[in-house]
């Protein structure tokens, strides 16, 4: 059974598209069949995250308003035989994305692959609404930080109440992937604690990625952070987030803090 | 307590409470408006609908403002109406 997954947040920059592309990755390297379908219309970037800005030739509006046909505007990953892309479009207005025009297209994808993930734009206009209208599960990314807290628990309100499941009185299935998360700065007492935001937000976790070079690295050269350092802390994190949503039980790991002499001495005599 | 000691020796404050007691208010009241109509949007255009009834009115000369206070909160209504309002009335009735 296929399974729509939106990657929303409410605000920008907090990272949905590396979320989205990692995500992806990392489900196509577990075996799935996997597409990744940019909403953000007018400012797409998944196909740059992805390394295939090049190869773009029809995009996701294209093919809602039929002057293309799906198979055309997909995209083939050039690393993983079971990852595609479908692009938004630079160039038109986010008002052609038509409800019945969208929900054509998730049809066709549904039939075709075992995991579409829509990667939402920031905001909770039109794009935002039409990339979580169909899902059956979402992504929250949120940082740990007020303004995104805030916004996440909109997009919850959301997810509960405009998405055709809730208007059928189901549920999506909804998680919170917490990134940008710096131990040291947790550690000080300068930022959201995980059970902070989890209290406020009331949904269960999916993952903690830590902050580091390796998602700016990844971005730079198109290559999902899964791919780019496999090895890397991001990477495993995306990772393990990927078996919990395919039903795997795996161990939380918070990200620790790398501490110096000092603070490693104090923090024995305090304990 | 080891978190608690090292900011003691460092001596700084923690922030990360602040935000969390911010967010569980402002949530709180936000989830409480969430699904509602948007109540001052009603009210204004119920108010207009009435004393448009009676009076001729420029429908964007009606600003209806919800003030939040600590104690209480006010609604102010500031419709703002011709001066011809008189020959109306005598119309009507």
């Amino acid at each position: 059974m296929a399974k729509v997954l939106v990657v929303t947040s409410g605000k920008g920059g907090v990272g949905k598209t590396t979320t989205t592309a990692a995500l992806g990755a990392a489900l196509a390297q577990r075996g799935d069949k996997v597409v990744v379908v940019d909403f953000d219309v007018g400012l797409r970037n998944l196909d740059l995250v992805m390394g295939a800005e090049r190869r773009v030739v029809f995009d996701l509006i294209n093919v809602v308003q039929g002057v293309a046909k799906l198979p055309q505007a997909l995209i083939k990953d050039k690393r993983l035989e079971n990852l595609w892309l479908l692009p938004a479009s630079q160039t038109r207005d986010k008002d052609a994305l038509t409800e019945e025009g969208v929900g054509k297209v998730i049809d066709e994808l549904r039939a075709r692959f075992d995991w579409v993930i829509c990667d939402s734009p920031a905001g909770i206009e039109r794009g935002a609404s039409m990339a979580m209208r169909f899902a059956d599960e979402a992504v929250i990314v949120t940082n740990p930080e007020v303004s995104s807290v805030r916004d996440s628990d909109r997009i919850i309100g959301m997810l509960d109440s405009k998405t055709v499941r809730a208007e059928k009185g189901e549920r999506v299935e909804k998680h919170i992937l917490i990134t940008r998360y710096d131990p040291s700065r947790a550690a000080r007492g300068e930022m959201l604690t995980i059970d902070d935001i989890l209290e406020i937000l009331a949904t269960p976790l999916l993952g903690i990625i830590p902050e580091s070079q390796d998602v700016l690295k990844a971005s730079n050269v198109g290559t999902p952070v899964t791919l780019s350092n496999a090895d890397g802390a991001p990477a495993r994190a995306y990772m393990d987030a990927a078996k919990r949503l395919c039903g795997e039980n795996v161990t939380m790991h918070v990200p620790a803090e790398r501490r110096g002499l000092m603070d490693r001495l104090l923090r024995r005599r305090a304990a | 307590m080891s978190m608690g000691l090292l900011r003691l020796l460092r001596g700084k404050k923690a922030t990360a409470p602040v935000a969390r007691e911010r967010l569980q208010i402002l949530l709180a009241h936000e989830r409480g408006m969430r699904g509602q109509p948007d109540l001052l949007g009603v009210l204004r255009e119920e108010i207009l609908a009435v004393v448009s009834k009676h009076v001729t009115l420029d429908p964007t000369k009606v600003i209806v403002r919800l003030e939040r206070g600590d104690e209480v909160s006010t609604l102010e209504v500031d419709i703002e109406v011709p001066n011809d309002i008189e020959r109306k009335r005598v119309a009507v009735a």
